[in-house]
Parts: structure tokens; C-alpha cells; sequence
């Protein structure tokens, strides 16, 4: 051993800490445009290579762009700030995103995506200048027609609630096809299924019936009876729901809405732990959907660049969004169904995380779609064993398994301490993991909801576990110290109010030059 | 086991008579000369009745007259006098009877939050139950029903949980104003599925779901029928949305936009349904999931035999906080509340619904 060797090995060490020490950097980050400088650049852009076209009058600007001027290294060293900055998702455990599913996205699939044959692509491109990209949405369609069981998919429309919008919408034309649309006006739905449900049924019309839970936590199967009727137009379900709770009887649950004439609509916004094991359409459901960003490892949305994958049975083949890619022997080629609802997105639709998806299944493989279930099954049940046994956090309905989620309650905790559920997520960020706050509709007191999906190592949950074990001591302890939190953070508290308030965000630079800077 | 009974007899005077209470000398002889029939013994003899089925070799420990003895002779349950109270009895008759019982290993009172407040303060040391008699019955030492109070009583195993005690203004009360307040616990036997629970208001974070519910009501409301509005705050906002000023806490009567008859007793009700189509409106007692028997004795069996239809309003937050337990009917009569069981549509706001159980409160949960 060398004699530096021997020198550090003698030197003292501070103790290692039980919880991982964590502090937010603080950088006072300007704006990317405030940062910007007449004449800087970051790259030399070379002269073309091919004869310039004279473009019609009218289609060029009249002014440059107002694009900010930096170097490359400036505009490195901004983002690498940014990300420091914020508990983003490469830096945390996020497995208190809840319901929105933050599963590992492969960074080998990015580089597909900025693959100048996908990321130059135009979407007015003749379809034999774009053979490869439709040739991916026609294989990703046939893996998913397999996941699903149904007659086919389209890759067309947004993700979440753009996809429930789609599915209500062909819901619409199919009643409308056999003259029942005036009168099939109601939508039926659950508690505990995504609200966006609920929202997109009020937002196309219909008229909403929500279920509760019964005593045992599964959607009233007797209110369905009650509910079910000639004017039901469908159900729209989540299965699991949001409390974690996979209904066994969901084959009776569409069963009464068809004998009534109705559609059975699966929102698969929890499919992450049924992959490859359960089928919408084995269950008998006529339309289903998938967010690619919940399952298949693409970007989540939040305003992003979210994809969704509508199912449907062969009856509403006609109805779905286009285009679909269809295969002619050997080539590709766009269409749309006879009776199509239209585009729901522009386009194709979200071309790259469509070929991230599709990466992402065919690095797995059928037994690895599986497996995936499996593990965040696993894992969502390791980790409830872990917090259940933190004094003061339940579970309602305790008594029935969970699939790859669940939604948790501190209100033991809460009537002993006075520490809400709210306050105990900001201090668990002091500890660097993420602790989401919206468990709509908020009817569990005090919820909150983890969902360590396929992604996290024992390792992590165990961390994970041990840092809300250690806020709820705090709370006993000291119930103002975890009040006050958070202590390591950038920022103290958010003034929340200018969430909320169109006068004061500003989305862009330009909308905060308008409104703070004049 | 002993079981102690104490009826207040004149409990529950009030409420078809639109009194909203019983509390004090002159509002019951102003009940008995408006026409309203005491009840609370009667219900506490349901109570024996059911206990008595469970439990045939229980003795009941109870006082004279219409405080205990007639409810345990109609009940046909074996029965010793401990206290003989006046002629005419009041609150300090109440806190006597329970003084005099002794020790009971549990206390059954007849009664509403008043008899409540009285058996508390009398300082019983063994637990207490209520049977539901009064108008409102807001606190949670009440059984969810008579009925409920009995199967209670027959299974208790000594377990007990604390159950508060709420005082209410009933003068403000009558005046519109809701100014409950704790005035203590009492020892309860610990069933928490067959006990009332502390009534609790509409989520003050759910404003706009109040609002939306009003705006479905009147746009539903059809020209010529009469709709009559039970008490609460859902229905409070019904009024606000047609512009018309509502007793917040007794039924009110519209018919196309307009106020037709404003804090109604029963008879006028009756009087009304039978002359003309009228539908009911109500809401549901939060924390307790009542939808009639509670604070709306005006809508008696008879009332809701002549009505066409009943609307069952609610936030959605409110059906949830029942922790999936039913909703609940007690108007007093088996038949009447047998033929409301199933399953009710409750509007939730503006073209949304929820489809929920409801129930008898005397069928065993």
C-alpha cells in the first residue's frame, strides 16, 4: 500500500449517518433567456449542403426568433443547476408518486429517439419516406393487440385523460351507429377508478353514477345492479383500482352493463402489475387503454409529451382514432376506420415515446412483460409490510391484498400528533425522496399512496420505509419540527396560491416578461 | 348482567310539530296542544323487545310510569321499580332516575341530546347507551336505532369505548343557528357498526359539490309540483339557487320558484301531499348517513305514503366518510322503512349520482 494510502486510512471518519444525509442545492438559477448574450453561441451550424428554396412570401418571420444565445458549456452547466435544484427522478426514490406510476425509463432508449431517423422526422413526410417508424407503430400495435386480447390498437391519441376522451368518444359514435346515442346518455364509474373518468364523462356529455366501495372495498356490485339501465351508454372502470384493491368480480361487472346494452371501457392506468397476466378482453371488456408513459417506461405526461394506446374489440374497430398503420405486404401504409372519431392528437401522435415503448417490450421480451408485474407486485407488498409496521400508519380495508399499489392512511398519526399527511411528505423530502400529495378523491383520511413499481431494489424500499418511520418519530417527538419542514430544501414553502392564480404563472418567458417585467 | 332503563317521556315532542326539540316545560305542552303524540316510550320498549328476544333471563332495573315501567310491561321483559318520579317529570327527574338505578353494568336512556346531557351529568359509572328518541340526536352515545340498541345491549361483553356527548342550543337552534359543542363522553358499548356516531356538517372543502347539487335540483324541478325540503345545509343551497331564504332547520315547501309554506309541521305536510303532487327532498345526516327519522319528523309514515317521489341529496365526500356503512331510514314505522330499503340514486352535483344502500335502521347491520 502506497503511503498516501496508509495516511487516509488512518484518518478519522464521521460515523455514517442510519439515513442517507441529503441537501438541496441552492444555485439562485437565472432564467435560460436571462442568461443569454448578442452574439453567443453554442454551435457553429454548418452551411447547407443542399440548393436553398425560395420560400412563398409569407411563410418566413418577419423578425429573428428571440432564441437565447449561450455557449454549450453554459447551457450544460443551467440544466445540470436546474436538476439539482429539484428531487427529479434519476435523483430520488420516487415510489410516493402514488398512482402516476414513476417507473425506471431506459436512458439506451433515448438514444433511439435522437437517432436523426427519428428525431428529424417531419409528420408530413410522404408514408414511403417513413417505411421504418410505421413499421415500429405496426409492431408495437400487434404486441399490444396481444397484451390487451384486443382486435387492435391505435397509437393515435394522448395519453390519460386524451385517451379516456378517445374511448368515450368512440363509445359516442357506437351508440350513435345503432341510433341509441340520444338515449344511452349515462356513464358509470367508481370511487377509487381514476377521476379522469368522471371528468371526461361530464366533459363529453354524458351524465355520471359513481359506485363506492362496499364494506369489503370492491365497487358495490348491488349499486351496479341499481345503476345499470337503457340509458347506460358504459362503464368505465380501473381495475386495480387506486386504492391498490384488484376487483376478482370485474367479469360480473361487465356482464350486467352488456345485458343492458352498454360498453365495458377498462382504464388500464394500473396495469403495471397485471402485465402479461391479465387481458381487457378475456374479462370481456370492448375497449380498453394504456398510458404508455404508467407501463411501457416512457416520460410520465404532466403537461409532456404523454402516449396512450386505445383498445377496442372488433365491433369498434370502425370508430377508432386514426391514423393506423396497416401492413400491404411489405411496406406500410395510413389510414383511418370508415367511421373514425378523427385525430385526438396531431399527426401520428407521440412518435417518440411510441418507439421507446416499443424498445422497452422488446428488451423484455413476453416473460419480461411478466416479470415486471411480478416484481412491482412483490415489491408493493414488501414495502406495505415495511410501513404497516411504522406505529400510526393503516390501511383501509386491511384485510384484502393489494396489487401494485396502495393507498395508505396516517390518521392515527395525525389524531395523535397533529401532523398531517401533507406535512409529513414535505419533511420526507428533506431525506431526498419524493412523497406525492394527490390521492384524489381524498375520502381515505390522511392518504397517502406508494407505488414502488418494478424499478426499486430492496435496498431502496427499505430506505424508503425507514425514512417515514423516522418523520413519524419526529412527529411523536416534536410535532412543530415537523411542521416547520422543510429544512434542507432550496426554498422553504411555496406560496401555492400562484398555482392557482392565471395573474401571477407564466408558462413562458414571454408570459413572464408580460405580466412581472414591463 | 344489570340493565338499567331510563325514558324521558316527553323526547322527541317537537319534531313532527316542527319544534326541532322537546327541551323545556312550555315547548312540550305547546307540542301536545299542536297534536304530537309522545313516542319515546314506545321506542323504548322496541328496545326491550329486542334485547329481551336475546336475552330472556335479563331483569330490567327502572322507574316508575312512563320513565321505564310502562316501556318494560309493553316489552313484556321481568322488571324492578328502583325510583318513583312525580306526576309531571323534567330534566332533574332524569339525572334522579339515573342516581337511583345504582349500579348497572349498563345504563339504557331513552331520549335525545338533552336526556344525554342530563344522564351525564347524573354521573353514571357503569356504560350508557341511547336509544334514539329525540328530534336531532346528534351526539354518538346513541344506538342507530331502538332496535340496534337491544341486539347492543343482549351482546355486551363490558368492552366500551368513549362517545361524546353534544350540546346544542335548542333556542338558537329553533332560530336557524347550529351551535353544537362538546359537552362530554360517556362510556358506550364498544359496537361501533350499530352506534350513531357524532353528526358532522358538510365538508367546508367541498363548497362548489353543495352548489353543483342545487343547480341539479332546481334544473330538475318540474312547473306545478310541490317539493318539499327538508332540513340542512344541501338543502339550505337549493333555496339559495331559487333565491327564496329557507328555515335552515325545518321543512319548507316550493312549488314553481316560489315559497309555498315555510316551516311546516306534519299535518300541514300531510295536508299538502294529499292535495297536490309533492316530492321530498333531503339530505343526509353527515357522520350518521340518516336520510329520514333525524331532525325531519315531519315526514312521518303517512306524509311519505302521499308523496310522489323522495330526492336524496349528498356530497360525494359525505357518502364516502360512511366508511361504506348504509344509509339509513327510522321513520318509526317498520313497513314505511322496509319499502325505502335498497338502493337509493343520491345527486352528488349537476348530472352526477352515485347509487348507495339504504336501509332500515332497524335491520341488523
Amino acid at each position: 500500500m502506497s503511503s498516501h494510502g496508509e495516511a487516509f486510512a488512518s484518518l478519522p471518519v464521521a460515523p455514517k449517518p442510519a439515513l442517507r444525509r441529503f441537501h438541496q442545492a441552492r444555485w439562485d438559477e437565472q432564467i435560460v433567456f436571462e442568461l443569454s448574450r448578442p452574439g453567443r453561441r453554442g454551435i457553429g451550424v454548418p452551411a447547407p449542403d443542399a440548393p436553398l428554396v425560395e420560400l412563398p412570401a409569407g411563410v418566413g418571420r418577419s423578425t429573428p426568433p428571440a432564441l437565447p444565445e449561450l455557449s454549450q458549456n453554459q447551457v450544460v452547466r443551467h440544466y445540470l443547476r436546474l436538476s439539482q435544484e429539484t428531487l427529479g427522478a434519476d435523483l430520488n426514490i420516487d415510489v410516493g408518486q402514488g398512482t402516476c406510476t414513476m417507473k425506471y425509463s431506459p436512458k439506451v432508449n433515448d438514444t433511439f429517439v435522437r437517432d436523426p431517423r427519428i428525431a428529424e422526422l417531419h409528420p408530413l413526410q410522404p408514408e414511403d419516406s417513413v417505411q421504418g417508424v410505421l413499421e415500429i407503430y405496426w409492431r408495437l400495435e400487434q404486441i399490444l393487440k396481444e397484451i390487451s386480447g384486443m382486435a387492435r390498437v391505435s397509437l393515435q391519441p394522448g395519453a390519460g385523460s386524451a385517451a379516456i376522451y378517445a374511448n368515450l368518444s368512440m363509445i359516442r359514435a357506437y351508440h350513435a351507429a345503432r341510433g341509441e346515442a340520444g338515449q344511452r346518455d349515462q356513464v358509470i364509474t367508481t370511487m377509487f377508478s381514476h377521476p379522469s373518468n368522471a371528468a371526461c364523462a361530464k366533459v363529453a356529455g354524458y351524465e355520471v353514477i359513481t359506485l363506492l366501495p362496499d364494506a369489503d372495498g370492491y365497487p358495490d356490485l348491488d349499486a351496479l345492479r341499481a345503476a345499470v339501465g337503457p340509458r347506460t351508454a358504459a362503464l368505465l372502470i380501473t381495475n386495480p383500482e387506486d386504492t391498490g384493491i384488484f376487483n376478482p368480480r370485474i367479469r360480473e361487472f361487465v356482464e350486467l352493463v352488456h345485458a343492458a346494452g352498454g360498453l365495458a371501457c377498462y382504464d388500464q392506468a394500473n396495469a403495471n402489475g397485471i402485465l402479461g397476466i391479465t387481458r381487457a378482453r378475456d374479462a370481456g371488456f370492448d375497449l380498453c387503454h394504456f398510458n404508455l408513459h404508467k407501463t411501457f417506461s416512457t416520460p410520465h405526461a404532466c403537461g409532456g409529451p404523454a402516449a396512450g394506446a386505445c383498445g377496442v374489440s372488433e365491433a369498434l374497430v370502425p370508430f377508432l382514432p386514426g391514423p393506423l398503420v396497416d401492413r400491404e405486404g411489405e411496406s406500410y401504409t395510413l389510414n383511418s376506420p370508415t367511421g373514425s372519431v378523427g385525430k385526438i392528437r396531431p399527426f401520428l401522435g407521440v412518435t417518440p415515446n411510441v418507439v421507446r415503448a416499443y424498445a422497452w417490450v422488446m428488451a423484455l421480451g413476453a416473460e419480461g412483460l411478466r416479470e415486471v408485474a411480478e416484481t412491482a407486485v412483490l415489491n408493493n407488498n414488501y414495502l406495505m409490510h415495511k410501513v404497516l409496521r411504522i406505529p400510526g400508519a393503516s390501511v383501509p380495508w386491511a384485510d384484502k391484498r393489494r396489487v401494485e399499489q396502495v393507498r395508505y392512511s396516517w390518521q392515527e398519526l395525525a389524531e395523535e400528533t397533529g401532523v398531517h399527511s401533507e406535512e409529513i411528505g414535505i419533511r420526507a423530502a428533506d431525506f431526498g425522496v419524493h412523497y406525492w400529495t394527490s390521492h384524489h378523491p381524498y375520502v381515505v383520511p390522511e392518504p397517502f399512496t406508494l407505488e414502488p413499481t418494478e424499478s426499486y431494489s430492496r435496498e431502496d424500499l427499505d430506505e424508503y420505509a425507514a425514512i417515514l418511520a423516522q418523520v413519524a418519530a419526529e412527529a411523536r417527538e416534536n410535532p412543530e419540527f415537523v411542521r416547520n419542514a422543510p429544512y434542507n430544501q432550496t426554498v422553504h414553502r411555496i406560496d401555492a396560491t400562484s398555482l392557482d392564480d392565471p395573474a401571477q404563472w407564466s408558462p413562458t418567458w414571454r408570459a413572464y416578461c408580460r405580466k412581472h417585467r414591463q | 348482567m344489570i340493565i338499567g332503563l331510563v325514558v324521558n317521556p316527553v323526547a322527541g315532542l317537537g319534531g313532527p310539530v316542527a319544534l326541532k326539540g322537546s327541551d323545556g316545560a312550555e315547548t312540550q305542552a305547546r307540542a301536545l296542544a299542536l297534536g304530537s303524540v309522545p313516542r319515546a316510550a314506545t321506542r323504548a320498549a322496541a328496545t326491550l323487545t329486542a334485547l329481551h328476544a336475546r336475552r330472556p333471563e335479563l331483569r330490567v332495573r327502572t322507574v316508575a310510569g312512563p320513565m321505564g315501567e310502562d316501556s318494560a310491561i309493553a316489552a313484556g321483559v321481568p322488571y324492578e321499580i328502583r325510583h318513583r318520579p312525580p306526576p309531571v317529570t323534567g330534566a332533574a327527574d332524569t339525572r334522579s332516575a339515573v342516581a337511583a338505578l345504582g349500579g348497572v353494568d349498563l345504563l339504557l336512556f331513552a331520549g335525545g341530546d338533552g336526556t344525554a346531557r342530563d344522564v351525564l351529568d347524573a354521573g353514571p359509572t357503569g356504560a350508557v347507551l341511547g336509544v334514539p328518541a329525540g328530534v336531532k340526536v346528534y351526539s354518538g352515545c346513541f344506538a342507530i336505532s331502538p332496535f340496534a340498541a337491544g341486539t347492543i345491549a343482549a351482546g355486551f361483553d363490558g368492552t366500551t369505548l368513549d362517545a361524546e356527548v353534544v350540546d346544542l342550543d335548542e333556542d338558537a337552534y329553533r332560530a336557524g343557528r347550529v351551535g353544537a359543542r362538546l359537552y362530554g363522553t360517556l362510556r358506550v358499548p364498544a359496537a361501533r357498526a350499530r352506534l350513531s356516531g357524532r353528526k358532522t356538517g358538510s365538508s367546508s372543502a367541498a363548497p362548489g359539490s353543495v352548489e353543483s347539487i342545487a343547480r341539479a335540483v332546481v334544473a330538475a324541478m318540474l312547473p306545478g309540483t310541490a317539493y318539499a325540503l327538508g332540513p340542512g345545509a344541501t338543502t339550505l343551497a337549493v333555496g339559495r339557487e331559487l333565491g327564496l331564504e329557507l328555515s335552515p332547520l325545518g321543512v319548507d315547501v316550493v312549488r314553481d320558484g316560489a315559497l309555498l309554506a315555510s316551516d311546516v309541521t306534519e299535518q300541514t305536510l300531510l295536508t299538502l301531499a294529499m292535495s297536490q303532487v309533492t316530492h321530498a327532498i333531503l339530505s343526509v345526516l353527515g357522520g350518521q348517513g340518516f336520510v329520514l327519522g333525524r331532525g325531519n319528523q315531519q315526514f312521518s309514515p303517512r306524509v311519505l305514503d302521499r308523496l310522489a317521489g323522495i330526492t336524496v341529496l349528498a356530497t360525494q365526500q359525505k357518502l364516502a366518510a360512511l366508511g361504506g356503512r348504509p344509509l339509513l331510514v327510522d321513520s318509526g314505522d317498520a313497513a314505511t322503512d322496509a319499502a325505502l330499503s335498497g338502493t337509493v340514486r343520491v345527486v352528488t352535483g349537476h348530472r352526477e349520482s352515485v347509487v348507495y344502500r339504504i336501509q332500515s335502521a332497524s335491520e341488523d347491520l
